[in-house]
């Protein structure tokens, strides 16, 4: 008989051992994800950048293209982070079974959250730089500020990847994605300050935009780029890390009321 | 029910209840695995094996009763038992587009087996069953038997002290489910002790030293095989074949001399059916089955 040790909660050898299945997948699927994580967010940059550029050359003070090269980020965390913890968490659970072999080892389902979002958040802060950089091709200065950008993208995709995950624990058929899709994230995407200012919106759509996660991620992110505001950003930051908190606590509740029974 | 409690039981159950809105899956059920045995938890769909099987990784939180595997209770302290089984799940989970090798790394570390320990745990889980030939394959290359022995091997990496098997050989050919029956028999053979649940009576009789067979959520037999068949269903069966109508004529007859009888399609069996000598039937030993349909009133699909 073993050593019986102490078991807790949220075990760095569960974390590990659900983030390991993912990195040795991810080897498996790695290109398409990058690909569609990647590219999308880059044609947007492009088709606004040249669309709208050509009609505004300045907009809320920024050169459209610094502009819309800073936002971008923010439409990347949703895309890599959202969009693949809704699908994959879904695939896993009704198809895959994959939540069945790992909830019968000693893996809880608050770990395997944690350790499938921890995961998401880390390919997005990667992935959410680079139409940011592509950008940069295009006449974005670089700065040193833009080294803060992946850890910003990566706490934006750990509270989106809660986000998706919550969604998927929520749908009883994939069907239902076209819901949240269409009625929340795109209308998010959209009013984030992304490709044109707030100020200008109507007052009811500039109060949603204040509580839109993805709006504060933009103005932390261009306000990295081209120089931080330090209690305007920290309210930033700080809606950032309460949207973590709050997905993380919701993704982990509702998963647990799917997968236990 | 059985009357002596084994101290050292792999698995203790004793008056676990598990309801589903109003479907109470499992009503009342005790169940010892005493370590180093092999139990078949026998029963027709429906009747709470997979049930019973999930609450024990606390994948079922139980409305009554007490649940003990390894000594440690759940749901509370599930994790530390889950550390030390292993579990083959009825539905396959593998990941298709990973490699056979590839599956079994990813589980040493789900099992927490050492850094240092991993390799060899994964040639000799590899080696068990049978597939170190095709360790570079990927899993959706693999035959249905392989893969099965797979799910088994994943299951083995941390060298359990108990494991589960759901079902392990559902769907598969004959000559594939002899192959799974001796690597079953090899871990039997090694000392662990082993919860199978089945609706094959053949498995049952096979590899179960004792097995409970549950209906409708409740055991309603549990003992060794050769000991249910003899209690319930005597050593010999007389089988009646003939025409719909002489069969129910053959039936009302047992009723009527208190025999118990079970239809197999185009027969009837007596069963305990030593003393009926005037029936004109082909005589045969009797099975588990026999007991099982008795006990159950359900016939195998």
């Amino acid at each position: 008989m073993e050593a019986s040790r102490p078991i807790g909660r949220l075990e760095r050898a569960a974390l590990q051992g659900v983030m390991v299945r993912e990195v040795v997948n991810f080897s498996s699927f790695w290109r398409s994800s990058t690909f569609s994580s990647t590219v999308d967010p880059t044609i947007y940059l492009l088709a606004f950048g040249f669309g709208f550029g050509s009609l505004v050359s300045t907009v809320a003070g920024y050169d459209y293209i610094d502009f819309v090269g800073t936002g971008i980020v923010a439409t990347t965390v949703l895309f890599s982070g959202a969009f693949p913890a809704m699908y994959s968490t879904f695939v896993k659970y009704e198809f895959q079974h994959t939540y069945d072999a790992i909830l019968a080892a000693p893996v809880d389902t608050e770990e395997l959250v944690t350790a499938e979002a921890l995961w998401i958040g880390t390919r997005t802060g990667i992935y959410g730089c680079v139409p940011m950089l592509v950008a940069v091709v295009f006449g974005l200065d670089p700065s040193w500020g833009m080294l803060l950008v992946p850890a910003i993208a990566a706490l934006a995709g750990f509270g989106w990847a809660c986000f998706g995950i919550f969604i998927a624990a929520r749908a009883k058929a994939i069907e239902s994605f076209s819901y949240w899709q269409s009625g929340l994230l795109t209308p998010m995407f959209l009013v984030a300050g992304t490709f044109f200012p707030l100020d200008d919106l109507p007052r009811w759509a500039q109060i949603l935009g204040n509580v839109n996660p993805l709006f504060h991620c933009v103005e932390l992110v261009r306000h990295a780029v081209f120089g931080l505001e330090e209690w305007k950003d920290a309210g930033h930051l700080a809606f950032l890390i309460a949207f973590a908190l709050v997905s993380w606590r919701l993704a982990i509740r509702f998963m647990e009321r799917k997968l236990i029974l | 029910m059985t009357a002596q409690e084994t101290p050292h039981s792999a698995i203790r159950l004793r008056g676990f209840v598990k309801r589903f809105g109003p479907v109470t899956a499992v009503d009342g059920l005790d169940l010892d695995v005493p370590f180093g045995t092999c139990v078949g938890l026998l029963g027709p769909n429906g009747a709470g094996k997979s049930t019973t099987m999930k609450a024990l990784t606390a994948q079922v939180i139980p409305d009554e009763g007490e649940l003990e595997v390894l000594g440690y209770r759940l749901p509370e302290d599930s994790k530390q038992a889950r550390a030390e089984m292993g579990v083959v799940p009825q539905l396959d989970n593998l990941d298709v587009s990973l490699t056979v090798e590839q599956n079994l790394v990813v589980f040493a570390h789900l099992y927490r087996v050492p850094a240092g320990d991993r390799k060899a745990a994964v040639e000799r889980s590899l080696a068990l069953a049978g597939l170190a030939a095709r360790r570079t394959s990927k899993v959706d290359e693999l035959s249905g038997g392989m893969r099965r022995r797979l799910l088994i091997a994943r299951a083995l990496l941390h060298e359990p002290r108990l494991v589960l098997l759901d079902e392990p050989t559902v769907g598969l050919d004959p000559q594939v489910r002899q192959e799974l029956w001796a690597l079953i028999d090899l871990l039997r053979s090694e000392g662990v002790s082993i919860l199978m649940s089945t609706h094959y009576i053949e498995e049952a009789e096979r590899l179960c030293d004792t097995v409970t067979i549950m209906s409708h959520g409740k055991a309603v037999a549990v003992g060794a095989p050769h000991a249910l068949i003899r209690e319930h269903a005597g050593s010999e069966a007389i089988e009646v074949y003939g025409s719909p109508a002489r069969l129910t004529e053959v039936e009302t007859l047992a009723q009527a001399r208190a025999w118990r009888t079970r239809r197999t399609g185009t027969s009837v069996s007596i069963l305990h059916g030593n003393g009926a000598a005037d029936l004109d039937g082909e005589r045969r030993v009797t099975n588990l089955e026999d007991v099982f349909v008795l006990l159950t009133g359900e016939e195998i699909a």
